[in-house]
């Protein structure tokens, strides 16, 4: 029996030869197989035989939005710093998009990154990708020289062993607590729409850390970055990381150590974190990326569950809705600012103090 | 060379005696994924036997992240206020036990690099290696097309070869002759286990697809041709230009140095930098010669594979596919090596 990801290839090839061929667009963002198992390789196809070689699996792990500006960048026209934009519409880009990369698109539309009549999604309606981490940890130390993918198992082989390994097991813990797997802007719809998924707690992982003791919290959270390389890895694989220059790279001035000091690594996990707060889709791109096996997407699933609860918001759900933290209006509730008004939080120093500033 | 046998007891009682004059290092499974690393080990029993190369390559104990290089005060009144006094230590000596062949090469390939550098040969000085032969190659392996050899010697102290009952022991340097003396209980080896382990490496090197003359037929292509090839392009279009292939790399060298002072007390690091980062090649003037992402890609593989040669002999790489294994988009050096080799 066909499984439901070589149906999804087949159309994804045959969509995007189309447009291709039809030139409704000058690329296509995609996958292709990579040389080991378990493995794909984002491919900007140019051309219809491009396109061929698309593929679609439970390994697709990387965010596309991540690739979408270069990729829209590299078909325009080049021009120079001073040149005029060029007339009439620029070239279209196709893209693939599950749930959560489609609304990390709708984020890269609102903080004009990528402009939405230049790109053409394929929608996919995403059953959850494979964590290829777990999937070896649970071969301790075999090697997996192939794996065959199956609608609910994966069938893995190396010297001397076969195993058949139930796919939701091994799905990344990102995708095990999503629940809005479907895309939510898209020109084409590729299979069919699954709808939001019930689940009984997309916070479970989150809530067992705040559980913890402050002294026991940080303790998890040293430990837990406590091999990072500082590759950089999580940063670069994440649609929400475009900074001209991230502040690790910082020079002049220099805001953070360069080597793996306990207390440099800690800085660049937070900061990180935080500046994605209110814009994270929770895609797990990052976690995927990570060769020292860093479980950071719970530093962002935390705010992400912090977004949710006082701002009402998830990201990038609603094109027309603004990002909570990138927006304001006058009658915000504001108990946490120390404004001029009598305030049941700040003492009339600084009421005084904070009046004056505001009235000048 | 001096070839001894010796039983899987009296290795575990080779590292006991050692523990008494150097640390002891080994491949431990300390990874939930079922991946191994580099820990201090007091038995033979702590030490993974899984085929195939740690998380963190050897260049941890040579190119330490980061590395002092020097300290210093700017306490005026104090005596040795604004000296930088050379922090160069040469420190208790260590066993690294369980080194794969192709990691033990990265130590010699540095070293033609770091020749004259005090910190990196007083790291080697200390540092002894006993290697362990690969019975399985995995599918990230490739040392036969670099030079290599499941079965290779250079670098090492001792390489053990696992038999059927026992080890064989190749003591390769004199470091490595006293190691086992300091052991003891090791026979000498047989003709006939000589014999076994010769057929045992041919086996070995047979069953991996070799590729031979790599460096030399680098050496001898057009420099530019290379560089202007065409897969640059849709190469680093998939890259998301992290440095996780050149952290990882056992042959990846690069650093920078920094000096970090907090109340006037100071120390000069020398940290692990990489090519993949704009940063690398800033200017102080906001010139970057290698601005684009497509340039730093193609200067990571120019470098291990046209520019190393071409400057010292051998290929800046040993094969142990950790660039492979752990690059987050599957760019695979294999890949550029055979389309380097083809530009005409």
């Amino acid at each position: 029996m066909e499984s439901s990801s070589s149906k999804i290839t087949d159309e994804i090839r045959a969509e995007a030869s189309r447009l291709l061929s039809s030139g409704e667009v000058a690329a296509f963002l995609g996958f292709v197989p990579g040389s080991l198992p378990m493995t794909v390789r984002p491919f900007v196809a140019r051309s219809s035989e491009d396109a061929a070689r698309l593929v679609w699996n439970s390994f697709c792990v990387m965010n596309l939005a991540n690739y979408l500006p270069e990729v829209l960048k590299s078909v325009e026209p080049p021009r120079g710093p001073g040149d005029p934009e060029p007339e009439g519409p620029l070239p279209r880009v196709g893209v693939l998009a599950t749930g959560c990369w489609s609304r990390n698109m709708v984020v890269q539309i609102q903080e004009n990154r990528i402009q939405r009549d230049r790109v053409v999604i394929l929608g996919i309606s995403s059953r959850g990708m494979v964590d290829r981490k777990k999937v070896l940890a649970r071969l301790g130390g075999r090697e997996a020289l192939k794996v065959e993918e199956q609608d609910h198992s994966l069938l893995v082989s190396g010297r001397a062993f076969n195993e058949e390994i139930p796919r939701w097991e091994v799905v990344r813990d990102n995708c095990r607590s999503c629940v809005h797997p479907d895309p939510v802007i898209w020109d084409i719809m590729i299979g069919e729409r699954a709808g939001d998924r019930q689940n009984a707690n997309r916070f479970a992982q989150v809530e067992e850390i705040e559980s913890l003791a402050p002294e026991e919290r940080w303790a998890w959270f040293q430990e837990e970055i406590s091999s990072c390389i500082r590759c950089y890895a999580c940063r670069n694989a994440c649609p929400l990381c475009y900074c001209p220059t991230c502040f690790v790279d910082d020079s002049r001035p220099q805001w953070v150590g360069k080597s793996i000091e306990p207390v440099d690594t800690a800085i660049f996990h937070i900061l990180r974190a935080y500046h994605c707060a209110g814009r994270c889709t929770d895609c797990g791109a990052c976690e995927s990326a990570c060769p020292m096996g860093i479980r950071m997407r719970l530093f962002t699933k935390k705010l992400e569950k912090d977004v949710l609860e006082m701002y009402g918001a998830e990201a990038g759900m609603d094109p027309e809705t603004p990002l909570p933290l990138s927006t304001f209006s006058p009658d915000d509730p504001q108990d946490f600012i120390v404004t001029g008004q009598e305030s049941p939080k700040s003492t009339g120093d600084e009421a005084g103090r904070s009046g004056e500033v505001s009235q000048s | 060379m001096k070839v001894y046998k010796i039983s899987r007891e009296g290795l575990d009682k080779w590292i006991k005696h050692w523990t008494e004059s150097y640390d002891v290092f080994g491949p431990v499974e300390k990874n939930e994924n079922g991946m191994t690393d580099w820990a201090e080990v007091k038995g033979l029993d702590e030490i993974s036997t899984a085929p195939g190369t740690t998380k963190q390559p050897i260049k941890t104990f040579y190119l330490p992240q980061p590395e002092t290089l020097f300290t210093f005060t700017s306490r005026g009144g104090e005596p040795d206020s604004d000296v930088l006094k050379e922090t160069l230590d040469e420190g208790r000596p260590r066993v690294l036990f369980g080194v794969r062949p192709c990691d033990a090469r990265s130590v010699t390939l540095n070293g033609l690099a770091y020749e004259e550098d005090p910190y990196y040969m007083a790291n080697v000085e200390r540092t002894l290696l006993v290697g362990v032969s690969c019975r399985e190659q995995c599918g990230t392996c490739f040392c036969r097309w670099v030079g290599g050899s499941p079965f290779g010697t250079e670098g090492l102290d001792i390489l053990l070869i696992e038999t059927e009952q026992n080890f064989v022991a190749e003591a390769l340097t004199d470091r490595g002759v006293s190691l086992v003396e300091a052991g003891g209980g090791a026979r000498e080896a047989s003709g006939e286990d000589l014999a076994m382990v010769e057929s045992m490496r041919q086996e070995a090197e047979q069953a991996m697809s070799a590729m031979p003359d790599t460096a030399e037929t680098l050496r001898s292509k057009d420099l530019m041709s290379m560089y202007n090839a065409d897969f640059w392009g849709g190469l680093s279009e998939s890259c998301i230009n992290c440095g996780a292939c050149t952290f990882l790399c056992p042959t990846c060298y690069c650093f920078d140095i920094q000096d970090e002072v907090v109340r006037k007390k100071g120390r000069r690091i020398r940290y692990w930098d990489s090519c993949m980062f704009p940063l690398f090649t800033q200017h102080a003037s906001g010139h970057n010669p290698r601005g684009q992402k497509v340039q730093r890609v193609r200067n990571r593989f120019m470098h291990k594979l046209k520019y190393f040669p071409d400057r010292f002999g051998p290929v800046s790489c040993v094969g142990c596919g950790r660039c492979i294994r752990e690059c987050p988009v599957n760019i695979d050096i294999r890949e550029v090596l055979r389309d380097l080799l083809g530009v005409e």
